[in-house]
């Protein structure tokens, strides 16, 4: 089937490995998210906040610096638990802005266009689609969430001493643990979403509304009802509810952990399911 | 053998005996294949095996064509029965099944913010090409199908009969050993359609795969195919070897002649061949092996005998198609 000779020839040369198949949808996913002169600044953005926590870390352990302006270490910054939830809570924000921007078009195009049966009549199933989709989300969030955040724990650690490192090494954890639930949670709503409506601004729009008017109903069940388990179906305050539990900041929770973890599951579930329902060649309608 | 013995032949009752046509390795074999939604029967039965270059699978819509391709792809779970495509099985060898095949859905299937070259070359990719390998097979493929001035503009911009290009391009490109094509001169106007069919016709006779065209438009499945099976309402009516069918329709003749028939149809008969007479002036004759037509001239010459008429009688596709459904 050369160009030149215009005839039909079977190809008969390697082929990749199974396993690798699902990276090719990240390539391409990647890049399309490089496409957009916008999301492309945005993610840039996306390192300036780490930049400043790293700046913050590197003045409070430089003596010279705060012997020249006479400034007091411990009144500076409090390089703790507090500070990393910060970080982790900030970064969740702009994960969860540039999730808006690029979940939706990771799957809709193709249920939008009936593209899917071309995927799945090909060695790759639906689960290494949804792998792969997921990947690129997946790789980009956490580029800008605990990566820079163990990167920033890793200067610290360097900075402060082993002593440091060894009372907070449970930091660490809980910043990869926080930011991989936030990760997951992100990354299985927006592509069911866009599964579903199958129309790239529908589904960022109603990203938008489960997360914040979701809030606001939740919120309306607890001054109606004087109840606080209204807030089981506000997503911000499960993951919020996690994330003071692993940093250790959760003495006056509303809901309990495990009611946090169990709502966060369900969600995970339902999107699941959601994808597996809508992510297949042809839609039987019985 | 006449057609009328070799429909005969074939014919498939409601039993669904097993059709098995060539002598080569069955492409695809169906054993009591039946598929169902909810509480309908899709497929009901199915028993067949086809080793055919290219194999057209007819019906109304509704029929069940495209319920069967998909099963053979596995997108669909039989309920019962088996089917193997190139020697591996539906349920158990399904990813074998997808290496070897390229498939051109009915529908549309593209994803408009991509390039043609750039859809073309995931596709391949996804079927296991490495990327310059599947970049170099994109290009090829896509200057083979006629699209190669065209294959970097995005795939929304392109025109219905350019899409059905992409989608046999993207089916190609692998290098399939089996490319099933469904309703491929689908919304085409008469040059482009005619453009598919000389593809089709082209890649048949390269002989390095085979191809399933499923369509309802008997045209195209008479120009490109060699076998049909024709499914109404989820079961086989009727499976025909056109290739068979068109070497025994040269046996089969209607003559007209003029200046009386004489001992002319008892000559013809002692050359071995059936002859009957309908009116005066037309004869219908089967030639037996060994007489040529041009011992049908000898026999009238000797006897002053005009011929003025002489068909090779044989069934259209449609003639085909039409007693199926009516059976």
């Amino acid at each position: 089937m050369a160009v030149y000779k215009r005839t039909y020839h079977v190809y008969s040369g390697p082929v990749t490995p199974a396993w690798s198949r699902f990276l090719i949808l990240y390539r391409y996913s990647k890049q399309n998210l490089f496409r957009s002169k916008l999301q492309t600044a945005f993610f840039v953005m996306c390192f300036l906040f780490p930049l400043l926590c790293l700046l913050a870390i590197y003045l409070t352990h430089n003596l010279g610096f705060l012997a020249k302006y006479n400034l007091d270490p411990t009144r500076l910054f409090a390089i703790d638990n507090k500070f990393f939830f910060a970080f982790v809570a900030t970064q969740g924000w702009l994960a969860f802005i540039l999730a808006t921007f690029t979940g939706p078009g990771l799957v809709s195009p193709d249920l939008a266009n009936g593209a899917l049966p071309l995927y799945f009549c090909r060695p790759f199933s639906r689960t290494e689609y949804v792998l792969g989709k997921a990947s690129a989300l997946v790789i980009f969030l956490s580029l800008i969430t605990w990566v820079p955040g163990l990167v920033l724990f890793a200067v610290q650690a360097s900075l402060a001493g082993s002593s440091w490192l060894w009372t907070n090494l449970w930091l660490a954890r809980s910043i990869f643990l926080a930011c991989s639930i936030w990760i997951a949670i992100l990354s299985l709503v927006t592509m069911a979403l866009s599964a579903w409506v199958r129309w790239k601004i529908a589904a960022a729009a109603l990203l938008l509304g489960i997360f914040f008017i979701g809030a606001g109903f939740a919120e309306a069940i607890n001054a109606v009802m004087r109840t606080k388990l209204g807030d089981l179906i506000n997503i911000l305050k499960l993951i919020g509810t996690v994330w003071l539990d692993l940093f250790r900041l959760g003495d006056n929770l509303a809901i309990s952990v495990a009611q946090a973890w169990l709502g966060l599951l369900v969600i995970c579930g339902v999107c699941l399911a959601l994808l597996w329902r809508k992510v297949r060649a042809f839609e039987v309608v019985k | 053998m006449n057609p009328a013995t070799l429909n005969e032949r074939a014919a498939i009752d409601d039993q669904q005996p097993s059709i098995t046509a060539g002598t080569s390795a069955p492409v695809i074999e169906l054993q009591g294949l039946s598929v169902r939604f909810g509480k309908q029967d899709i497929l009901q039965n199915l028993t067949c095996s086809f080793s055919g270059r290219t194999i057209g699978l007819l019906g109304p819509n509704g029929a069940g064509k495209s319920t069967l391709i998909n099963t053979l792809l596995g997108f669909y779970e039989p309920v019962s029965g088996r089917a193997r495509v190139l020697g591996h099985d539906i349920r158990s060898e399904t990813r074998k099944i997808r290496r070897l095949v390229g498939y051109m859905p009915e529908n549309d299937a593209f994803i408009s913010k991509m390039s043609a070259v750039s859809f073309v070359r995931m596709m391949a990719e996804l079927s296991g090409l490495p990327a310059a390998a599947a970049l170099e097979r994109a290009h090829e493929a896509l200057f083979y199908v006629g699209l190669g001035e065209a294959r970097y503009r995005q795939l929304g911009t392109y025109s219905l009969g350019m899409k059905q290009l992409v989608k046999l391009a993207q089916a190609i490109a692998h290098g399939p050993k089996l490319l099933i094509l469904d309703e491929p001169t689908n919304g085409l106007d008469p040059p482009a359609r005619q453009r598919m069919i000389r593809l089709i016709g082209e890649m048949r006779d390269a002989k390095e795969l085979h191809i399933v065209l499923c369509s309802h438009l008997l045209r195209d499945v008479e120009e490109c195919c060699e076998e049909v099976l024709i499914l109404n309402k989820g079961r086989i009516v009727h499976y025909s070897n056109l290739e068979e069918e068109r070497r025994a329709n040269k046996r089969f003749l209607e003559l007209e002649i003029l200046g009386g028939n004489g001992d002319f149809t008892a000559a013809i008969e002692r050359l071995g061949c059936e002859c009957a007479t309908i009116g005066a002036n037309r004869l219908k004759m089967i030639l037996s092996d060994g007489v040529q037509i041009r011992d049908i001239y000898r026999l009238a010459g000797e006897r002053n005998i005009q011929i003025r008429r002489l068909n090779f009688r044989r069934d259209t596709l449609e003639d085909i198609f039409l007693k199926a459904m009516e059976n």
